[in-house]
């Protein structure tokens, strides 16, 4: 492998002296993007309404990818209007196959991309799609007792999660508990694999309807759980319950036993701080960010080309060096400015004028 | 010396202001609208280049059979103007920076010209573009080399510059790239050695494979056909430089393109700045082939005044900066090809020798408006 690998190498750069300054990469992708090995393409190749408002795409890629583990994310990369977009999804789907892969999208109203995913996306498309990424799994070995809380469609990673169990280790589902939240039966994303899984193996599967009962509380939770504190639990949902649950573990619980996946940034702190002038070094693109504003959306206003994923501190893949200047994390108000410090322009804002290696 | 006013002298401080607004607002306008076509535009052009190329390229390995030779050098030749003109120098413009895509960026391009794109930026974006038609800042205008207006003093070796000019448009690629390096800079202190060297040292690099592929890499897979295909490279380049060569002399220098003083920059608000930019530059008309073979350059006023707005959305915006110019009695430069580069070469030869006035295209400052807030900064 190590010598077929490195005569591979030796071919693509004997090939790019003929094509350069572009790449064969590049030639290859104008053929047909599907080969491109620098911009990762994959098609849709089928696709299942979940809910009203929730389609599972199913995605199939060209060559193998990295695997992910349950639970993990991807980008998505699709082109609007023109303009190419990135956001994040989980995974749904098992990672048996690395070049077939689900991602479960829900049309959030009002959303850039959400609808247009979930309800504008023909058999055939072909999207971007970025590496895995994500601490939200399960260790190895799996604790013994489980517990998930998902509201919506943070069912998405834990659907991933419970697929690969009952695919690789049944019996950790055994004595495993499931409290799951939509607002009326029929909007349950997966509602009815989760049953039949609750009927098969031996989860338990709690459903709220939160039309008829009201919001998922911790009380509630321990009411319907009341060993939660002796188990490893993962939470995936709206922004208020994952605060709730998070106190609720840190006044009660262990907290490390607790692991929460967000689909949206913490609302960002009251003082946004003073704004100022962000140039990224590397682009030369200078612009100026506001109080409140991330340096990647500055950037982007601006037309600098600045890598990205989750978009809100999450991947990392948006990191680029501090050279001068400060910047103030805008999820919690704190200020770094030390030079060569890695700052993640998706949630920090100026403190003043900065620049950054990117 | 004595100076002719310039075409905008008319104008009152207001009305260069309100001109600012209109095309600001044709800006904007343009703008809102970028969407899938466009999109879809870049990526057709980007397509059918890498066709000709690769179809050139596969005809050239037969080149010592003739009408593949001339296939194949014409496919070769088109896609290197495609890949200069209306894909390269809008690209690195940043035209299609909206789209957000890695592969058709600025930041990332690089082209089949022997100027790397990153030279190539600072020279032509910052420097040409800021400074356009400024005497004494614009190096575009060529004093390096040759006198092109009538401020410059005449020097004996002006005499040769009909033959210089020809001379360059055959190496135009060449001229570009060394033009880039600067060494004038060097020789009057603003640019120190180090830095020259380094740039000589990215050209070196990009040069030398841009010059290896041509002539050495593409010719040996030919085999017997070594010679000819090397003799077709060759040609493609020729035609290529002598091409671009053309529309950029058109685009600045023929009769009706002002210059100016070098103060004029003191403060100068957006609405002069768009308005230098109108005087400055001069189109060519032609149909839909004509202007995707000249990268829209021969839309060069609305080019310079918007050079980063995608270059297919020259045509629409045309007519409406023409009709401003008519509104505000402005020159709006235009005429064929032919005609223009007739004129361009007229004037280098006149310029060849001493004199050339009266100087009808020279342009003090026009009853400059008073400066509005602080200078602008100037995109692209
Ligand atoms: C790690 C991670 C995993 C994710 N996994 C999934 C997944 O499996 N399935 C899925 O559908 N989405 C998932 N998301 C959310 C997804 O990335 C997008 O944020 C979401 O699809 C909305 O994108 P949009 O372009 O439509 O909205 P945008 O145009 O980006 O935002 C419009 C508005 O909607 C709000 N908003 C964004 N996301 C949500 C949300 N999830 N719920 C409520 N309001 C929101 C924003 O704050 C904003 O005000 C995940 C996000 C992260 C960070
Ligand atoms: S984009 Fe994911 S951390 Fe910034």
């Amino acid at each position: 492998m190590g010598v077929l690998g490195d005569i591979g190498r030796r071919a693509r750069g004997a090939a790019a002296l003929f094509t350069q300054p572009l790449l064969p990469d590049d030639l290859l992708g104008t053929l047909n993007p599907l080969w491109s090995a620098s911009e990762p393409h994959a098609r849709v190749v089928g696709l299942r309404r979940e809910t009203a408002d929730t389609t599972t795409l199913l995605l199939h890629t060209p060559r193998a990818r990295t695997p992910h583990r349950a639970g993990q994310f991807v980008g998505i990369g699709t082109r609007l209007d023109g303009v190419w977009q990135w956001r994040t999804y989980s995974v749904s789907s098992r990672p048996r196959d690395p070049r077939r892969l689900a991602v479960t999208v829900t049309a959030v109203p009002g959303g850039t991309v959400s609808g247009a995913l979930a309800h504008r996306t023909p058999v055939g498309a072909l999207v971007r799609i970025g590496p895995p990424a994500g601490e939200f799994v399960l260790p190895d070995p799996v604790p013994e007792k489980l517990l998930f809380v998902t509201a919506g469609s943070g069912i998405t990673p834990v659907m991933g999660i419970l697929r690969d169990l009952v695919d690789t280790r049944p019996h950790a589902l055994d004595g495993a508990v499931l409290v799951h939240c939509d607002r009326t039966p029929d909007e349950l994303v997966f509602g009815s694999e989760l049953r039949r899984l609750a009927a098969t193996t031996g989860l338990r599967l709690v459903e709220r309807h939160t039309a008829a009962e009201g919001r998922l509380t911790p009380d509630a939770l321990a009411d319907a759980v009341p060993d939660w504190a002796a188990r490893e639990t993962w939470a995936c949902g709206p922004a208020g319950l994952l605060d709730a649950l998070a106190g609720h573990w840190d006044r009660f619980g262990d907290p490390d036993a607790l692991h929460v996946e967000r689909f949206v940034a913490p609302a960002p702190v009251a003082d946004p701080g003073t704004g100022g002038r962000v140039t990224f070094t590397t682009s030369g693109i200078t612009a100026d960010a506001g109080p409140g504003v991330a340096l990647m959306a500055a950037g982007e206003s601006a037309g600098a080309l600045l890598p990205n994923g989750c978009r809100m501190g999450i991947c990392h893949t948006c990191v680029g060096k501090l050279r001068s200047g400060g910047v103030r994390d805008l999820r919690n108000g704190d200020v770094h400015d030390t030079p060569g410090q890695s700052v993640r322009t998706c949630v920090s804002g100026a403190a003043g004028d900065v620049e950054i290696e990117l | 010396m004595p100076e002719t006013p310039s075409a905008a002298a008319h104008l009152t401080d207001e009305q260069v202001e309100a001109i600012g607004a209109e095309l600001d607002a044709i800006r904007a306008e343009v703008v809102d609208s970028l969407g899938e076509a466009d999109a879809r535009y870049i990526h057709r052009v980007i397509a059918a280049q890498r066709a000709l190329e690769v179809g050139g390229r596969a005809a050239l390995l037969f080149s010592k059979f003739p009408p593949a030779w001339i296939a194949g050098t014409a496919a070769l030749s088109v896609a290197k103007i495609l890949d200069n003109m209306e894909i390269g120098h809008n690209v690195l413009h940043g035209q299609w920076d909206w789209m957000r895509d890695p592969k058709i960026h600025s930041t990332t391009w690089e082209w089949d010209h022997a100027t790397p794109a990153e030279a190539w930026k600072k020279t032509h974006n910052y420097e040409h573009h800021t400074f356009t038609n400024i005497r004494g800042k614009d190096r575009d205008l060529g004093y390096t080399i040759m006198r092109i207006t009538p401020e410059q003093e005449w020097k004996p070796s002006n005499l040769v510059q009909p033959l210089t000019n020809f001379g360059l448009s055959l190496i135009f690629e060449w001229g570009i790239a060394l033009y880039d390096l600067e060494f004038d800079k060097v020789k009057d202190g603003t640019k120190t050695r180090e830095e020259a060297m380094a740039d000589l040292k990215t050209f070196w690099r990009k040069s030398r494979k841009q010059f290896a592929k041509d002539f050495v890499l593409f010719p040996l897979l030919s085999g017997p056909g070594f010679l000819q295909t090397a003799a077709a490279n060759l040609t493609a380049n020729v035609v290529r430089n002598v091409w671009s060569h053309a529309v950029i002399f058109c685009g600045h220098f023929p009769d009706g393109t002002e210059t100016f003083e070098e103060d004029r920059l003191d403060g100068e608000t957006k609405g002069q700045w768009y308005i230098r930019q109108m005087l400055g530059s001069a189109n060519l008309s032609g149909g839909k082939l004509f202007h995707l073979m000249t990268g829209n350059l021969s839309h060069q006023i609305e080019h310079h005044l918007f050079p980063d707005i995608p270059s297919n959305r020259y045509a629409e915006i045309a007519p409406k900066v023409r009709e401003i110019c008519k509104r505000y009695g402005l020159p709006y430069t235009t005429g064929s090809l032919p005609r223009q580069y007739g004129k361009v070469l007229r004037k280098i030869t006149r310029l060849a020798f001493p004199g050339g006035g009266p100087k009808a295209d020279v342009t003090p400052l026009p009853a400059r408006p008073k400066p509005v807030g602080t200078p602008v900064r100037l995109a692209g």
